[in-house]
């Protein structure tokens, strides 16, 4: 069932702590999966503040990781022993269950990769090679990862495709109408994030998918922030690529999944050459299986994928609409708090929900569970500087009372610079944070700044 | 892991008042560094001659320990003889890496504390990298034939002694 956000509680702001308790998970019972929250930092109980760059693992997950080394260790596919026969089945229950977790039409279209790093690589390789003439367009943004950027310059330049930046309004979200008039008859690929790692803004995804298709292009998204954190359908969201990495969403690190729609992933050569991805090797040359298999040469991440999928059992147990309900409530308390702290600037969206793409300033249907890729919410993804105190600076002093942020440019330079900044502090949010995390850091940062007046003499 | 033991008094002024921070009109190498984890940059601009550092300035944009870091750098290493600087850079490295102080580092070795916060290592190294690649730079293009620079006086720039 699909609970409305209180919407009218967050946006007033004459209600001072916008919080409503009936959005948030019953934390208590969720912090005691997670063992590594049981850590103090210095005498300091540890808040983790830093899930955009990589989730803490339930227990359940280790469990996975430890019962597939103790019981059913081998190689996939190779042999034909029992522990084989195990091994490969595991792997395979991975990849089906995978394919469940974000709405794929098979199992096949699922190809685990180390992350979602080279899980792009693999489309920008394969696919942007095989498909992009000179004079092709990319279509993207200056606010993607590095990992959604540099594989795109790379392949234009091995082509002759011409990157486009779709641009962004001030608030950071795409803006639809430019990308209505850019998105053109040359455009082939249109690559963005679904949520972005420093804004928290969340694209307009269908809109791209539609404007995309319109023109025959395809649309890659980069889900490294979306998947972990609210339901993703990529049919739902005319996705035709989604990558994502698991060391985000609960799993181990080292695997993550490149979905590809399997009439594109056939067309796509392989990258990677060696065991397991040929059918018949001849001294000079060879034929490859179809697809995934043709793209996971070598020895895959079998436990890495063992380990992902107990996340997606453990996030889905939870529920993922509860899960994105919780951190929209608590980002919406972030928000205010932070926004009480005297100077200090944050980056992107100053409220959830916040207005929908188009220019206007209407506040859409914030309905997480409804349309997951609408753009209409922020997440709990917090960038933000303390005038006269560099991010690295403030991160140490913050860690120094057990709250773990992270400071730089978060693999986002262009995004940076588009910002006016040189790098900023982030807090990124999850599913085991309560409104205590958010209070800690907040009391922090007015540490932060009394230290550093304290210092600067 | 205490926080003064990072932020001492010395190192934060240094960070407020940065000494030597401009560019050199006669420099012989300019060395651009950049941290890619933070985005730290840092222009390290040396003029060596007849086997000194003559001068030294940076400019450029960082947290509290790396640019500290640069300006006790440029004032550390201004008039040595490039040997010595080297063997300044070393030692300093060796200090970050658990070493003792040693006694020649003035206020360089205010920057000890940085061993206890392992992640901010790199910050104070950056101005000794660029350091060490210049000088390498600097004594590749040195030849004898090379014009004579004119050797500035302190031109009473702010933080030129
Ligand atoms: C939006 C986004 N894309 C891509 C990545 C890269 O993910 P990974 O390092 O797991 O390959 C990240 C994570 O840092 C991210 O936040």
């Amino acid at each position: 069932m699909t609970k409305d956000l209180p919407q009218a509680e967050i946006l007033d702001p004459s209600k001072p702590a916008s919080l409503s308790p009936a959005d948030l998970l019953d934390v208590d019972k969720i912090r005691p999966d997670f063992p590594i929250l049981g850590e103090t930092i210095d005498g300091h109980r540890l808040v983790y503040l830093d899930n955009a760059a990589t989730s803490q693992k339930p227990r359940i997950v280790l469990e996975a990781l430890r019962r597939f080394y103790e019981h059913d260790n081998a190689n996939v596919y190779r042999s034909v022993h029992t522990l084989a026969a195990r091994a490969t089945q595991a792997y395979e229950d991975a990849r089906a269950r995978a394919a469940r977790f974000i709405g794929a039409a098979r199992p096949e279209e699922i190809v685990f990769t180390r992350g979602t790093t080279e899980a792009l690589n693999l489309v920008a390789a394969a696919y942007g090679r095989s498909v992009l003439r000179p004079g092709d367009e990319i279509a993207t943004t200056v606010a993607e990862h590095h990992s959604n950027l540099v594989p795109w310059q790379q392949t234009a330049k091995a082509t002759g495709a011409r990157l486009v930046f779709l641009p962004l309004r001030a608030d950071g979200q795409i803006d639809l109408d430019a990308a209505r008039r850019l998105i053109g008859p040359r455009t082939r690929i249109v690559a963005v994030a679904h949520v972005s790692n420093v804004l928290g803004t969340v694209a307009p995804v269908a809109e791209l998918a539609q404007l995309a298709h319109a023109q025959g292009a395809v649309l890659v998204v980069d889900g490294a922030q979306s998947v972990p954190h609210m339901p993703v359908d990529v049919r739902a969201l005319g996705a035709d690529f989604l990558a994502f990495s698991g060391h985000k969403m609960c799993g181990p690190t080292g695997i993550g999944v490149l979905y590809g729609r399997y009439e594109l992933l056939e067309k796509m050569p392989p990258v990677l050459f060696g065991g397991e991805m040929i059918e018949v090797v001849e001294l000079e040359d060879s034929t490859f299986k179809d697809p995934p298999y043709r793209f996971e040469g070598g020895t895959p991440n079998i436990a890495g994928a063992v380990g992902l999928a107990a996340a997606m059992d453990y996030l889905d147990g939870i529920g993922r609409e509860a899960i994105h309900r919780h951190e929209t409530a608590l980002t919406a308390y972030a928000l205010e708090r932070l926004a009480q702290v005297p100077d200090l600037e944050l980056y992107g969206p100053r409220q959830v929900p916040y207005g929908g793409s188009g220019g206007s300033e209407s506040v859409d249907s914030p309905a997480p569970g409804g349309r997951p890729g609408a753009n209409a919410l922020k997440t709990g993804v917090l960038a933000f500087n303390l005038r006269g105190i560099h991010p690295h600076d403030l991160a140490t002093v913050l860690d120094a009372e057990g709250v773990a942020v992270r400071a730089g440019h978060h693999c986002a330079q262009p995004l940076m610079r588009w910002l006016g900044v040189q790098s900023t502090a982030r807090a990124s949010l999850y599913l085991y944070n309560t409104p205590e995390d958010v209070d800690a850091l907040a009391a922090a940062l007015a540490k932060a700044k009394e230290y550093f007046r304290r210092v600067s003499g | 892991m205490s926080l003064d033991d990072l932020y001492r008094q010395v190192i934060m002024d240094h960070y407020q008042h940065p000494r030597n921070r401009g560019h050199l009109e006669d420099a012989s190498v300019a060395v651009a560094l950049h941290n890619p984890s933070c985005g730290d940059e840092l222009l390290l601009e040396l003029a060596v001659k007849d086997g000194r550092v003559q001068e030294a300035r940076f400019t450029g944009r960082g947290c509290s320990i790396s640019m500290a870091s640069a300006s006790m750098l440029t004032e550390a290493v201004r008039g040595k003889p490039v040997a010595e600087a080297l063997k300044m850079a070393e030692n300093f490295r060796q200090m970050l890496q658990g070493g003792p102080a040693p006694e020649n580092l003035g206020d360089l070795a205010s920057l000890q504390g940085v061993v206890k916060f392992p992640m901010r290592i790199k910050c104070a190294l950056l101005a000794w990298d660029a350091l060490e690649k210049g000088l390498s730079q600097a004594g590749e293009k040195a030849c004898p034939a090379r014009n004579e620079v004119q050797n500035e006086e302190n031109d009473g720039r702010p933080g030129s002694k």
